[in-house]
């Protein structure tokens, strides 16, 4: 990493990492909730989508706080894999649909025992 | 020159013969012949040929057999190959095991050989055409356990050693449960074939027992070794280990040869072909146990109440016999309790100390109870299965019987010992040898033996009289199922294109008269029944010595044989009988026994035949007296008490370890095992529901807890 890269950066206060981590673990914890709450699979997709911008936010968050890109370059590649992701994903719900005509999740239970 | 040296000194006693290195060869024939009867089989072939093969190879056999006897000197060893060796531990506890498969060839090898092969090849011929209407898969079969006999009884009395006896032994019982389970749908005899090769077992385990045990005293299996140990080491015995060998071979000598304790399954092996019947049922196998106790005499006077006990388990046997032979109505029930009988006989000899007696008389037996049973056979034969004595009546005026009849009148003859008939002199070597002796009982025995001899002329002529004279009368077989050894004959003359006969049964039966291989057989069985008779007529009438007794005394059987003849005679004066001569009064009793059987036997079953009901029914009448005829014709009950004592017994232990096995074994041990991973499954199952959602609470919990250990460490770092 290059000097006048690094100086442009300038280094934030503990408190301020605590508002943007409590954000993170807000949205994650969100996410989370919805997944388990929601029975909508495009919804439990994007809650899984909000899981995700959680955590890119802590990563970006800590980055700032060691001073160092490359937790920053992550947060990209998470994002362009996401996009990815949500393409397949998405086409996946498509597909589960056509099979049983509805989107709640419910009806996809034949791992269970009973 | 180096196998030379080793040959000689493998042969101990003379030097080997060219004819005698033949002699494997006829072990090795019947063997041979049993494969390609199997190969018969396996191609599905319908001719005769098994039977021809078989005749021939045990022709040749008795020809080999033959030819070895004109060419004995003395007794050979006849190397073969090696079998069995082994070597182990050093110095002090050095131990070696060889059995070989060689042949020990002496005069008594010979001697049993000689009517062994000689009969089989007559069996096998008669047989030929006794079991024509099984042509195809059950000829070849019969014809393949016929030869896996002969190569076993080879075996076992041409072995060198132990363990080849063993083998043989096995194989003959082998052959026997093929022979006797031959018709194998029928129940009856698939019964009979396991109890035959069931109490054969307890019997070989003695003789197994019995093996072991001279291994490690004398640390040999071979016989001339086992005899020079034997000299060697002293006759007299304190140790039980050594005094118990006669008794465990005693053990395995009963089974095979169906003594007292062990005599029931004979009579039920007539469930096999009556050829069987012959050969191996009467004539040869049954004496494999007087082989191995004359083979192993010197052994048996390792205890002095050894032989005693087989005497007394002869005597015992041939009465108890002969009483159940009387009241039995199948003709060949009272000829398989005659054989019982006659076989206590042979060890009532052995018991009292004459193994010439004892084996000579195994001759002569072998050929009239072959005979007889051969006409038996003839008579089931012809008469669709027909062996019940009252449904047969004057036999010798049908024609085309007449040779049955007249030939199965010399069998009788010599069964009953008939004065001046071969078995005459070879029950009379026996007997007097036993009145004869210095012990009170013995000479007990000898008159229990005379009182059989009666018993045994009154069943035979019985029979006789019964089936062959009287007006004629006969009711042909049936398939009922109360007559046992009837049926697969009742089938055989139906699948023979009788049809017309068994459809006609009832209607007009016409008797299906022998053709020549069982008239020709009989005839020559007949004259073999006077021929083996002329030793002793040299003997008694020239003076010259008996070729049966120079045989066995030229073999290790006669060595206790001699001790006990010196000692009878060494008493300083002539044993005494009713005021004679043992030997004079021994024939005159013995002849009136004889004759008086004969006639009462005429007296009620063919001069009148009605008295005979009429003390039937006197006898039965009185309580005190109507048991006894009811009890000989149910056997004296030994098959209900062993059913109680043995078979009970042991289906309640078997009920209780069944129970055992399934309440506790099972239920504890086997499925509590299986329980375990069923159990953990139980707990972990819920955690599995299917629902997507479930899982995700699952996954989330998991890392609740993981975040929640990780800070609690953290905390506890920070503190």
């Amino acid at each position: 990493m290059s000097e006048s890269l690094s100086s442009a950066l300038t280094a934030i206060a503990p408190a301020q990492i605590s508002i943007a981590l409590a954000i993170s673990a807000l949205l994650f914890g969100l996410g989370l909730i919805g997944f388990l709450c929601r029975r909508n699979m495009i919804i439990m997709f994007l809650c899984t989508e909000l899981m995700f911008q959680g955590a890119a936010l802590a990563m970006i968050a800590f980055a700032r706080l060691r001073m160092d890109v490359s937790g920053q370059v992550f947060v990209i590649f998470i994002l362009t894999v996401a996009a990815a992701e949500a393409a397949l994903a998405l086409g996946l719900v498509v597909l589960l649909y056509r099979r049983k005509e509805t989107l709640n999740s419910e009806v996809w239970s034949e791992l269970g025992e009973s | 020159m180096t196998a030379l040296a080793t040959q000689s000194h493998a042969i101990p006693h003379a030097v080997m013969a060219p004819e005698l290195a033949w002699v494997g060869m006829a072990m090795l024939l019947p063997l041979l012949s049993s494969v390609v009867c199997a190969l018969c089989g396996a191609l599905r072939v319908k001719s005769k040929l098994p039977a021809i093969v078989t005749a021939i190879s045990l022709a040749s056999s008795f020809a080999i057999i033959l030819r070895a006897y004109s060419a004995y000197t003395g007794p050979v060893d006849v190397p073969i190959f090696e079998w069995m060796s082994f070597e182990w531990g050093r110095g002090g506890s050095f131990h070696s095991f060889t059995a070989n498969c060689a042949l020990y060839i002496d005069a008594l090898t010979l001697y049993w050989m000689l009517f062994v092969t000689g009969l089989g090849t007559l069996i096998t011929i008669y047989a030929s055409e006794y079991m024509e209407g099984d042509r195809g898969a059950g000829y070849c079969r019969f014809f393949f356990a016929i030869s896996i006999f002969l190569f076993a009884m080879s075996a076992l009395v041409l072995g060198d050693n132990l363990a080849m006896l063993y083998l043989g032994w096995e194989g003959v019982g082998l052959a026997s449960y093929l022979l006797i389970g031959y018709n194998y749908d029928r129940p009856s005899a698939v019964a009979a074939a396991k109890k035959a090769f069931i109490m054969n077992r307890i019997g070989d385990l003695g003789l197994a027992l019995g093996i072991f045990m001279l291994w490690a005293n004398y640390g040999t299996i071979q016989y001339s070794e086992l005899f020079v140990a034997m000299s060697s080491g002293g006759q007299t015995a304190v140790d039980w280990h050594v005094s118990a060998i006669p008794f465990l071979l005693m053990l395995g000598a009963f089974g095979k040869s169906a003594q007292i304790p062990l005599f029931t399954w004979l009579p039920d092996a007539m469930e096999g072909p009556t050829p069987v019947s012959a050969l191996i049922h009467a004539a040869t196998m049954v004496t494999a146990g007087v082989y191995l106790i004359a083979r192993l005499y010197p052994f048996f006077e390792l205890h002095p109440q050894a032989l005693a006990t087989v005497a007394w388990i002869g005597g015992g046997t041939a009465l108890v016999a002969a009483t159940i032979g009387m009241a039995q109505y199948d003709i060949k029930r009272v000829f398989a309790y005659s054989t019982i009988s006659q076989l206590g006989y042979m060890f009532l000899g052995l018991g009292v100390g004459t193994t010439f007696g004892a084996c000579y008389h195994t001759l002569t037996h072998a050929f009239f109870k072959a005979l007889l049973f051969l006409a038996a056979g003839a008579i089931m034969h012809g008469f669709a299965g027909q062996l019940d004595l009252r449904k047969l009546s004057g036999l010798r005026h049908i024609p085309g019987w007449r040779i049955v009849s007249w030939t199965m009148f010399v069998g009788c003859l010599w069964l009953a010992a008939f004065p001046f008939t071969a078995a005459f002199f070879s029950k009379d070597a026996i007997l007097l040898q036993a009145l004869s002796s210095d012990r009170a009982d013995f000479r007990a025995l000898g008159w229990l033996g005379l009182l059989t001899a009666a018993l045994t002329a009154y069943y035979t002529f019985r029979v006789w009289f019964r089936v062959c004279a009287g007006p004629v009368h006969f009711e042909a077989g049936t398939e009922a199922p109360h007559d046992h050894g009837a049926h697969h004959d009742a089938d055989h003359a139906r699948q023979k294109g009788h049809d017309r006969h068994s459809a006609a049964v009832h209607a007009a039966f016409h008797p299906h008269a022998p053709r020549w291989a069982i008239n020709g057989v009989l005839i020559v069985l007949a004259i073999g029944s006077l021929v083996v008779g002329v030793p002793a007529y040299k003997a008694v009438f020239l003076h010259e010595d008996n070729w049966a007794q120079q045989m066995i005394a030229h073999s290790s059987a006669v060595q206790g044989a001699m001790l006990s003849n010196d000692h009878a005679h060494s008493e300083g004066h002539a044993p005494t009988m009713l005021g004679m001569d043992v030997h004079t009064g021994l024939t005159v009793v013995g002849s009136s026994a004889a004759i008086g059987g004969i006639l009462v036997a005429w007296f009620f079953h063919l001069h009148s035949r009605r008295r005979a009901d009429q003390v039937r029914g006197e006898l039965l009448r009185r309580w005190w007296l109507g048991w006894i005829p009811t009890a000989m014709e149910h056997k004296w009950y030994v098959d209900e008490v062993y059913h109680v004592t043995f078979r009970s017994t042991m289906w309640i232990g078997a009920q209780i370890l069944n129970f055992a096995d399934r309440h506790f074994l099972d239920a504890f041990v086997v499925d509590g095992v299986a329980k375990i991973p069923l159990a953990l499954g139980r707990v972990f199952r819920p955690l599995y529901s299917g629902a997507l959602q479930g899982y995700a609470v699952t996954m989330a919990g998991g890392v609740a807890l993981v975040l929640a250990w990780a800070s609690w460490v953290w905390l506890r770092g920070a503190q």
